[in-house]
């Protein structure tokens, strides 16, 4: 191999992004736009729940209760019915996403002693709401109940025990946290492989190919020149990403930033190594699109970004371990959220880095210098 | 004589078509050989083959001392070829396409200055290196896409349809700058759709379906034809043409420019017969007289006679 | 005299950048007009104003009496239009293709198969209707493409280099049928960067880096335009004599032409003498005559003069 030619087709790579605006506009705008938008719409945490109240009890601790209510920031007391029904009216018109019903003996009970009970209505239609509705509310109850405990001075009701479960999932986790590493994966997933996908059939597009391949270069300095200047984009890429999560989405990073980038940069070449292969072997710039598409969605699906890999079906499950990004996203995850070091990571860097030169040496061999 | 190039029996298939049939070539050393045909007669599949773009399905060639299916990598050191589609980075500019391929090409640094910058003067693109290469008009582009061939001065080169599209202006510039090549010992492989370039190789090819039907030099080839050919000047030439056609001694009649062209089996014959026609129809002819055809006319009675085998 | 097009200080710029400057031309109905110059001249944008497809920067135009600017629609149901690219679709039939285009331009059922039927025949593809676009060659394709745009019998046929790529017979039959549909009433208008296909147009322009440098008819330009005598020679050695040409007084400029050189003198030169020049300088003369200048002669001589200003 040639450094000197290697060298060439990655000025020669680097003036032409230089000269394209969309593909800048690619490398520095997607990162923040998807880490922005996904940061906030992929959180699982919801508050400000708009809610309908229907109280008949006329004691002080109803009032408490629903005080507490908006306190937790988690409901809104938007509509007050004046009935059931009425209840059953504003959720099914979307207007509340939850009812809490106070039955008229509410105060009396929690004055005798008794086991005083209240009525949560929730629309379950969206699971994931109603789970943080039903997590914020027991949450909003058992700390009340534990007031009314110390109030009572040990008088014990069965109730507050029957909400400790729910208090254990800790609604006031931020999702963002944990969310955001696995975004960092996606993000420098999508780009690149975006980016790379492109460089080869592009060329064959535009015919710049046939001048080049006519050339005594050869294919392994072809390779290695087209994939080194995005490993250096993609480096960028996930500097900026780590700083808007560090700096905007306040995510503290546990581990070592280091080996963070280190790992990057082995996972680049396997993510890029992906885009070359793609490249290689689609016959117009649609096909290769349509082809990292194809490679992009399992992955976001199935890397243990959005659904736990645990939870997945064998076969799934198969699947997910053949993923580059299932790895580095237990590698962002281990390093951001847990602080792992390289002891506890081995395993993921002997595999990431087979990835990458696999990949790298399927598209060499796939790649022909010929036009057929 | 020593050749250059030596096409021996190379056979193409694409599926069913038989792009390239069983075509040989010799190109002697230092001339320009000109591949001339109709769209579709296999001439870019043989260029592309040539390069090693494609694999022959039989036969082969040889260029220098290289065989191209054994030492494919070899010839690339020494060849230059130019697609027939512009394949240079139009997003670069015409200085760092240069240094790109001058580059790839591994010209030592020491002579890489000066040499880019003798073909940039060679070529007259001295003006316009800082330009991108998109926004050279055409024949600008096609002196640099020749230019970045040159960089390592290459012994064989193969240009594909160089001219198509490019003005007559730029057109005659560029056979300047082939005969200049030619001169200093290049062997030029070239094809091209216009017979007045053809004129100017030393040898020439016609192609049709796959086939070499005549290979000779031009002249041979023009001196050689074997039928009268008359120039017809008539105030209406369309017309006389559709009347000429229908006479049965005339084989072909046609119009070339302004230039009305019958061929016929006798001269004298037809000239008669043909006034009488003319004159009995209301044409009034200018002049009728034996001309020597050019290039195109033979091209164009060898194409047609193969096609009524 | 009733004009189809007219077009007025036609001007259009992107950017900064004039693609076409300020040009103005009329064409008589039932008249061919041909439009030449290289590629990137402007041609295209100059046919797409026509169409209503950009808008001009300044100017006006009227196509069949309607404004280009704001009546285009009711231009585009008058005009058929083929482009440089065939708008056909590779991967259907001879047949689909037509059938869909006569869809488009909404041609009525019960005149279909006539329709079809004599196009076929104009075209020489009976015989092919079923066979798939993308298997036809060439000729045959751009006479499919000229079919699909003459389905619903245009007043005007707006022909953008239709015979690229496309080999001197299939060229000429091409012209056959152009002129066919010219004598039926047909205004035609033509780009072409082919010197010998504007021989058959009734009225060219010669347009350069979006400026009309000539507008005429070919007989006309031809005889008026250039101001000296064209002589024909036919050398040993090209290249030299060029040099030795230009160099002499009386020459205005020499340049390759087909095999030999074309050298632009002043009126009534001594061809012995030019001989005896050229043998004094051992180059062996083999022809030497003068001739009627081409429109190449003429385009390279205006061009040679934009170029000096």
């Amino acid at each position: 191999m040639n450094f000197k030619r290697v060298l060439s087709i990655i000025r020669k790579e680097f003036f032409q992004i230089k000269r394209d605006k969309r593909t800048i506009a690619i490398i520095i705008m997607m990162p923040i736009m998807e880490l922005l938008l996904f940061g906030y719409a992929a959180s699982t945490s919801v508050d400000h729940i708009p809610t309908v109240v229907y109280n008949n009890d006329i004691g002080i601790e109803s009032r408490e209760l629903l005080d507490s209510f908006v306190n937790s920031q988690y409901f809104d007391l938007d509509y007050y019915a004046e009935s059931i029904k009425d209840v059953q009216k504003f959720i099914d018109n979307g207007d509340a996403k939850a009812g809490i019903i106070i039955p008229p003996e509410f105060s009396d009970d929690i004055k005798n002693g008794k086991m005083a009970q209240i009525q949560l209505i929730v629309d379950g239609s969206d699971p994931t709401t109603a789970q943080t509705i039903l997590s914020s509310a027991g949450g909003v109850v058992q700390s009340m109940s534990v007031d009314i405990i110390q109030e009572t001075r040990g008088m014990s009701m069965p109730q507050v025990l029957d909400l400790r479960s729910r208090v254990w999932y800790n609604p006031n986790m931020s999702s963002i946290n944990f969310n955001i590493p696995g975004l960092i994966g996606v993000i420098l997933q999508t780009v690149t492989l975006m980016l790379t996908s492109f460089s080869i059939v592009r060329e064959r597009e535009r015919g710049t190919m046939e001048q080049l391949i006519v050339t005594p270069i050869t294919k392994m300095e072809l390779m290695v020149g087209k994939i080194v200047p995005y490993v250096i984009i993609g480096f960028v890429d996930i500097v900026l990403a780590l700083a808007l999560s560090v700096f905007w989405f306040k995510v503290p990073i546990a581990g070592s930033i280091t080996l963070l980038l280190l790992f990057s940069v082995i996972f680049l070449f396997g993510s890029l190594g992906v885009g070359l292969v793609i490249s290689t072997v689609s016959k117009s710039q649609l096909q290769a699109m349509q082809l990292s598409m194809f490679m992009i969605m399992p992955n976001i699906l199935l890397s243990g970004y959005m659904f736990p890999i645990e939870a997945m079906p064998d076969i799934i499950n198969k699947i997910s371990t053949v993923l580059p990004l299932t790895y580095f996203i237990k590698v962002l995850r281990g390093i951001i959220l847990k602080g792992n070091g390289f002891s506890q990571l081995y395993q993921e860097f002997i595999i990431l880095t087979a990835f990458g030169l696999g990949f790298l040496l399927l598209a060499t061999i796939k790649f022909k210098k010929k036009i057929e | 004589m020593e050749y250059d190039i030596i096409i021996s029996s190379m056979t193409k298939k694409f599926g069913d078509l038989t792009a390239v049939d069983r075509l040989s070539i010799k190109v002697k050393k230092g001339t320009i050989f000109g591949l001339v045909g109709p769209d579709g007669a296999g001439k870019t599949t043989t260029m592309r083959m040539l390069c090693s773009l494609l694999t022959p399905d039989s036969g082969t060639a040889i260029i220098g001392d290289h065989d191209i299916l054994k030492e494919s990598e070899e010839i690339k050191k020494d060849i230059g070829y130019m697609p027939q589609r512009f394949s240079l980075y139009g997003d670069l500019t015409v200085l760092e396409n240069l240094e790109f391929y001058a580059e790839i090409y591994q010209v030592p640094r020491k002579v890489r200055k000066e040499k880019i910058e003798h073909l940039l003067e060679f070529s007259n693109l001295s003006k316009h290196s800082y330009k991108l290469a998109d926004q050279l008009s055409g024949g600008m582009k096609q002196k640099l896409a020749l230019s970045c061939n040159l960089i390592h001065t290459p012994k064989y080169l193969l240009l594909d349809e160089p001219t198509i599209g490019v003005d007559p202006v730029a057109r005659r510039e560029f056979w300047r700058i082939l005969f200049e090549l030619k001169d200093l010992g290049t062997t030029i492989f070239v094809s091209t759709p216009y017979m007045d370039e053809a004129e100017r190789c030393d040898e020439v090819g016609l192609m049709s379906e796959g086939k070499i039907v005549k290979s000779d030099t031009p002249s041979n080839i023009i001196n050689n034809f074997e039928k009268p050919l008359l120039c017809v000047y008539s105030e209406d030439n369309h017309k006389a043409k559709n009347m000429a056609q229908e006479e049965e001694y005339v084989f072909d009649a046609y119009l070339l420019g302004e230039e009305l062209h019958v061929v016929a089996d006798d001269k004298d014959y037809a000239i008669n017969n043909l006034m009488e026609k003319f004159k009995t129809n209301n044409i009034t002819v200018d002049s009728i007289k034996e001309v020597s055809p050019s290039l195109e006319d033979v091209f164009v009675y060898i194409i047609k006679n193969e096609k009524r085998r | 005299m009733e004009y189809a097009i007219e077009i007025d200080n036609l001007t259009k710029k992107f950017g900064k950048f004039v693609a076409v400057n300020n040009v103005s031309f009329k064409i008589k109905k039932g008249d061919v007009f041909g439009f030449l110059g290289p590629n990137g001249s402007g041609k295209t944008t100059v046919i797409r104003m026509i169409m209503g497809l950009i808008t001009p920067t300044s100017g006006t135009g009227k196509v069949l009496g309607y404004d280009v600017t704001t009546e285009s629609e009711k231009i585009r149901s008058h005009i058929g239009y083929m482009s440089q690219k065939f708008s056909l679709y590779d991967d259907l039939t001879v047949d689909e293709n037509l059938d869909f285009y006569a869809g488009v331009y909404k041609v009525p059922k019960n005149k279909i198969n006539e329709k079809k039927k004599e196009i076929l025949e104009m075209a020489d593809l009976v015989g092919r209707e079923n066979m798939i676009t993308s298997n036809l060659s060439g000729g045959w394709k751009q006479r499919l493409a000229l079919g699909c745009s003459i389905i619903h019998e245009p007043e005007i046929l707006l022909l953008d280099e239709p015979t690229g790529g496309v080999d001197p017979i299939a060229r000429r039959q091409f012209w056959d049928i152009i002129y066919e549909l010219s004598k039926k009433g047909v205004t035609i208008l033509v780009t072409t960067h082919y010197m010998d296909e504007a021989e058959h147009c009734n009225s060219i322009g010669f347009l350069y880096y979006g400026n009309i440098l000539s507008l005429d008819t070919p007989n006309i330009m031809k005889g008026k335009i250039i101001d000296g005598d064209i002589v024909e020679i036919k050398v040993n050695d090209t290249l030299k004599s060029i040099e030795l040409l230009k160099a002499k007084n009386g020459v205005g400029d020499a340049s390759v032409y087909g095999s030999g050189i074309h050298a632009m003198t002043e009126h009534n030169t001594d061809l012995e003498e030019l001989k005896g020049y050229l043998t004094e300088n051992n180059i062996q003369v083999t022809n030497i005559k003068m001739v009627r200048p081409s429109l190449e002669d003429v385009f390279v001589f205006l061009v040679e003069k934009e170029n000096k200003k």
